[in-house]
């Protein structure tokens, strides 16, 4: 599925996601008619099963996709969606294709059918529906709530003027509920979360690389192309390397979630993504001159976005963190048939 | 776009195999293996552990059964390499004959240079060297002087090259000489394949900052060389050795020179590390697993068919900033204090990897002309 996908999705966006569509998001926020375009196209859908109204698609069909939002900048929740309505799927609920996002820090209560707490951060919070959250307590739940039945709510938006909220619930009876799959972890919507931002990174890098050398090449300075410039070629070629690397982590992490997130191909992704972020956007901006520094030349909606998701659902830090202690407790002797492995030991 | 070159996939089944087999086979034959030794990875040298390694079949795998190899996907053979690499074996004595040099005898020579060497290469004991660079011809490889005249059917060989790792272990080398004149930089060179013990040779050890002998000097003085030694076609050494740099630069020792480091690091910092290291340690697994992955994507190009170079140079590159900042990063996480002898394992691997680091981006393409490449990959240049 991914090929028709990703031809599918790439005329999509070539018409309907030019880079004055992004830059408009910026200034209103949401997108309404965007948003049905995606929502027509089924593709926020896609990875429910297909019994519970989706397509049925894995992460390795929907790498594609994911790098697309990358790419493309698309301001819109649709990897959001895709990741929650990924584990609505796992616990036997109906894919939802009202706009919708998910709440991966959440401190929740459950009490009597109804959900107290707050849900921060949500990726275009203010502007969706629905949220996926999980109340994660000795039973764990998932639950759908409607944001129109917030009682407050903290505005706020991202390096990337994307509206990252926080809605406060007091006693709410969420749309749907149900049992937390036991194969899923309780927090499986920020394991979710880094998957799909290391691969809209890959993808906006890729979109920085593909900026950058048509930049150079036409540039010309002291009579000829900045392209020719040894100290030009090796930035680029650094960051060739790493838009590489994060793509193949990305991918990797993508391919080998099946039935559930493969954690340690997962934490790569987003370790290594998050590292590529930072040296994308600084060599960009740097190959670009004070041109790529403006605010109508396109090169800050994807800058933004890696200096905005680099950091979110784990810092780059937090996973190293993670992931360091995960292998000193195994010890020398499993270190290296854990590479190969892929899996953490347990 | 080149970065779609990079296509994640997985190692097939019959390959991955191999894996416990030569697992198994370090465990009984390298049971008392010293992590110092471990640390000189590939460089390592022991033709009674590379004839063993021969009788296994794991020599010269990717050459035709009727050699001796076993007609091996290129996945078949990096199971088999990186479990070496990892676990630091002494490989160095086969490894360039395995690597580069019995492939290029397979693609270019004539049947017979095939039915010499290739059998003895596959059994693990014919050792051959790279003769490349000279004094005056390092990054600038085209710059070579080293000069083979002909003389009736044979030709005289005079010049030097250096740098040559295992020369003085090495029973032949595939050295690049000039043959002719020509105009274009890249004309008028050839490759052959010279038996070291012939009258005319000299090979003098270089020792290296850590004391080290891999590094050679090779002299010839009016050296006869056989017309049948040239290997290839005449006037086609520059093609010739650019697809055996191809080769060269596509496998995971590119990334796996400072296992043992962090092999020890992992050991010395024990269960419970503290941030810093837990952080550090943490940010180095996602590069390692990442570039190994990078490397399964350029074995997937070798099996396919395709020219891996560019991506190859990405991952040496990429590759070779984490080998070296492996001791520089190690050596912050904890008090050890580094020795050339005595102390721990760890402090004398940390101190011996410290010092090898710089020579990481120096060998197989140095960095500056790596990065060149990637460039031109990218249509900059």
């Amino acid at each position: 599925m991914r090929d028709v996908f990703e031809s599918t999705l790439e005329k999509l966006f070539t018409d309907h996601v030019p880079v004055e569509t992004v830059l408009s998001a910026g200034r209103e926020g949401w997108l309404p008619e965007l948003w049905n375009i995606i929502e027509e196209s089924g593709f926020a859908l896609a990875s429910a099963p297909e019994e519970l109204g989706g397509a049925g698609a894995s992460w390795d069909d929907l790498f594609s996709v994911l790098l697309l939002c990358g790419r493309f900048s698309l301001p819109l929740p649709l990897p959001e969606s895709l990741l929650g309505n990924w584990v609505l799927g796992k616990c036997g609920i109906a894919a939802l294709s009202a706009p919708m996002s998910v709440a991966a820090e959440a401190q929740l209560i459950w009490e009597d059918g109804a959900v107290s707490g707050t849900l921060q951060q949500v990726p275009w919070g203010r502007y969706v529906q629905q949220v996926v959250a999980i109340v994660a307590d000795d039973a764990p739940r998932v639950v759908v709530l409607e944001t129109a039945a917030c009682s407050e709510r903290v505005l706020s938006t991202n390096t990337a003027g994307e509206a990252r909220d926080d809605l406060v619930f007091k006693q709410t009876i969420p749309t749907v509920s149900a049992p937390l799959s036991n194969i899923l972890a309780a927090d499986v919507l920020t394991q979710g979360g880094a998957l799909v931002r290391a691969a809209q990174m890959a993808g906006a890098l890729q979109e920085v690389m593909r900026l950058s050398s048509h930049y150079v090449n036409e540039r010309v300075q002291f009579g000829k192309p900045i392209a020719r410039f040894q100290v030009v070629q090796h930035q680029l070629a650094v960051l060739a390397e790493h838009v590489a690397a994060a793509r193949v982590s990305a991918e990797a992490a993508c391919v080998e979630s099946t039935d559930n997130l493969a954690l340690l191909p997962v934490m790569a992704a987003k370790i290594c993504a998050s590292e590529a972020a930072g040296i994308g956007a600084s060599s960009g901006h740097a190959v670009h001159g004070a041109i790529g520094f403006t605010h109508e030349y396109s090169l800050h909606l994807l800058t933004r976005r890696l200096w905005s998701w680099r950091s979110e659902y784990g810092s780059a830090t937090q996973w190293s963190d993670e992931l360091g202690r995960a292998v000193c407790k195994t010890g020398a002797s499993r270190y290296w048939p854990t590479i190969t492995s892929g899996a953490l030991s347990q | 776009m080149t970065i779609d070159q990079f296509k994640y996939c997985r190692i097939p089944a019959d390959a991955e195999r191999l894996r416990s087999e030569v697992r198994q086979f370090l465990q009984q034959t390298l049971t008392d293996f010293p992590a110092v030794r471990r640390a000189d990875s590939w460089m390592g040298f022991d033709a009674q552990f590379s004839r063993k390694l021969g009788a296994r079949g794991w020599v010269g795998m990717a050459l035709p059964k009727q050699y001796g190899g076993a007609d091996a996907s290129p996945f078949s053979r990096y199971v088999v390499i990186e479990e070496l690499l990892a676990a630091g074996a002494p490989v160095s004595a086969h490894w360039f004959a395995d690597r580069q040099s019995g492939p290029q005898i397979l693609q270019y020579g004539t049947q017979e240079q095939r039915d010499f060497h290739l059998p003895a290469i596959c059994r693990g004991e014919r050792y051959f060297c790279i003769g490349m660079s000279e004094p005056g011809s390092g990054s600038d490889l085209a710059s070579i002087k080293s000069r083979a005249r002909p003389a009736g059917d044979k030709w005289i060989l005079n010049g030097q090259k250096v740098w040559t790792t295992n020369a003085y272990h090495a029973h032949y080398m595939i050295a690049l000489v000039r043959t002719s004149d020509s105009e274009s930089r890249h004309g008028g060179m050839s490759q052959f394949i010279i038996d070291l013990t012939l009258p005319g040779i000299t090979v003098r050890p270089i020792k290296d900052l850590t004391g080290t002998e891999h590094f050679n000097e090779v002299f010839f003085d009016n050296v006869e060389l056989d017309g049948a030694d040239l290997i290839g076609s005449e006037g086609q050494g520059w093609q010739q050795v650019t697809a055996e740099l191809a080769v060269e630069r596509s496998g995971p020792e590119r990334f796996l020179s400072s296992m043992a480091l962090l092999n020890t690091l992992i050991e010395m910092v024990g269960e419970h590390p503290d941030r810093l290291q837990a952080r550090e340690i943490g940010r180095l697994t996602a590069r390692l697993f990442t570039l190994r992955n990078m490397s399964l994507a350029v074995t997937q190009q070798l099996q396919d068919g395709n020219n891996p170079s560019w991506a190859a140079s990405c991952v040496k590159d990429l590759g070779s900033v984490f080998e070296q900042e492996i001791p520089e990063i190690a050596q912050l996480l904890t008090e050890t204090l580094p020795t050339s002898s005595g102390g721990s394992d760890h402090s004398r691997v940390l101190a011996y990897l410290m010092q090898q680091a710089p020579s990481f981006s120096l060998r197989g393409g140095t960095r500056e002309i790596l990065r060149g490449i990637i460039a031109r990959g990218l249509g900059l240049r």
